[in-house]
């Protein structure tokens, strides 16, 4: 039932919204944190342009009207389970409508770093109702290709380690202390908001990109895909 | 699909529902006073009152940047948070939690906002349901009567000046509490409204809402609810002012 046709809704129809007025391609990059998704979005959009499409770029908490909100609600480190994915499900509903939507009826390519599965994610990994949060996103458009970028845990570890060169207390789920110590409670979140992506891979029709390969690698990869969709 | 979880803690939760002016705030009100000369804990939510999401709604408003889902979105995101970081604690500890509006605002005003029914009724399943829901029933000309007389200006979106039901303000006040009315009439049952008729007197009203409390939560409130003696009050009122 989730296969559906490209740009029409998973459940729930937005007031507002003619289909055949979207002439554009929604073009989803899903993945764990640190596994390299905005690098790809980067060369994949100077590719597009390239290539002549107009390019609308857009990823979680990037909206005009919560993306503030939620990064100041991060920094008090107070948000509920419940509270913090009803925000996020804010944020990318302000930007579905606002941004996504206008930008396809222009006929642009939007390229976004990460989705509402990212969203689901998180809220399955911290013991919230799949079938829940699956119908409160129920207005999310469905796009022309999903990418998943799938990686080990132990891989996420090292990334973080050589990359930022610490753990993040959101990153890690801190919230809802799920080990000992930010490391412990990294692997253990990780491996949740995983399994989590990988269920959905089938129902949401992902195209599974292995995130071990070298990052040009994958940007051929996903080239080759993303061709075929014009 | 179940509306709302059971309340399985020891405090118990009352909210109070109806449109704009049917009188709710003040019988609410007046019932927690009478809790608490029983010595009963009592505590008061309000409705889009979390200090978290304040700053993202006051932009919304001001900018008018609001579509029907993210005004919904954000008022259940207000909602999550009183009930993750405070109702739910405090009915843990045995308090008496009085709502001024609840999810069945949300039920009522979202759906005339243009989301749907079952949509809003899943995005609210999380929370606790309320052990007594008054619904205080008042004709739609009363309610604009006391809302007219008591101030100065309707503002953009208590009007449902977003829905662009009319130009004039108070006419589109009018339509959109109307509308509100009917979705609430049309939820008693569904959702277990004890009803009030709002527009018989002040004390009357309050006299029905204290026999329903002694009748349905009695027991309760003899046994399990957090009671304060004398000496508690007394400590947590210095305790308070030195803060």
């Amino acid at each position: 039932m989730l296969h559906k046709q490209p740009l029409a809704f998973y459940s729930e129809a937005l007031a507002g919204v003619d289909k055949d007025e979207l002439q554009g391609k929604l073009i989803v990059i899903e993945g764990p944190d640190s596994v390299g998704r905005s690098t790809q979005v980067s060369r994949l959009r100077a590719w597009l342009e390239h290539e002549g499409h107009a390019v609308l770029d857009t990823g979680l908490a990037r909206g005009a009207l919560a993306g503030k909100g939620i990064s100041q609600a991060k920094d008090g480190n107070l948000l509920g389970p419940i509270t913090m994915t009803l925000f996020y499900a804010t944020d990318f509903a302000d930007r579905l409508e606002n941004e996504i939507i206008p930008a396809l009826r222009a006929g642009f390519v939007v390229l976004t770093d990460r989705y509402i599965f990212s969203l689901m994610a998180r809220a399955i990994a911290r013991g919230e109702d799949r079938a829940w949060i699956e119908r409160v996103a129920g207005f999310a458009l469905v796009p022309h290709a999903i990418y998943y970028l799938r990686a080990e845990v132990r891989d996420l570890v090292t990334r973080v380690v050589l990359g930022r060169g610490s753990f993040d207390h959101w990153e890690s789920g801190m919230d809802m202390r799920f080990g000992a110590d930010m490391h412990d409670s990294f692997v253990r979140y990780q491996a949740r908001v995983i399994r989590a992506l990988d269920r959905m891979a089938k129902r949401y029709n992902f195209v599974i990109v292995d995130a071990a390969k070298t990052p040009d690698q994958i940007f051929k990869e996903l080239q080759r895909s993303i061709a075929k969709l014009f | 699909m179940p509306l709302l979880v059971p309340n399985r803690y020891r405090g118990k939760l009352i909210v109070v529902e109806g449109i704009d002016g049917s009188g709710k705030s003040t019988q609410l009100s007046l019932l927690s006073q009478w809790l608490r000369s029983q010595r009963i804990a009592v505590s008061f939510s309000e409705w889009n009152s979390s200090p978290l999401v304040r700053e993202t709604t006051r932009r919304g408003k001001k900018k008018n940047m609001f579509t029907p889902v993210t005004f919904s979105l954000i008022h259940a995101t207000d909602f999550a948070d009183r009930l993750e970081r405070y109702i739910i604690p405090l009915m843990k500890a045995g308090a008496v939690v009085c709502a001024d509006r609840y999810a069945y605002t949300a039920f009522a005003r979202d759906v005339v906002r243009g989301v749907s029914r079952k949509w809003v009724r899943n995005l609210y399943r999380f929370a606790v349901r309320p052990n007594l829901a008054f619904y205080f029933r008042v004709p739609l000309e009363v309610a604009i009567g006391r809302i007219l007389g008591g101030r100065n200006a309707i503002k953009y979106y208590e009007a449902g000046m977003d829905l662009e039901l009319s130009r004039n303000v108070e006419e589109s006040f009018r339509i959109f509490q109307g509308r509100i009315l009917d979705e609430y009439e049309a939820m008693i049952q569904e959702v277990g409204f004890h009803v009030i008729d709002a527009t018989g007197s002040i004390e009357e009203q309050q006299q029905q809402m204290r026999e329903i409390v002694i009748e349905q939560l009695g027991e309760n409130l003899r046994n399990g609810i957090l009671r304060a003696s004398q000496g508690d009050i007394d400590a947590a009122q210095a305790a308070a002012r030195v803060l």
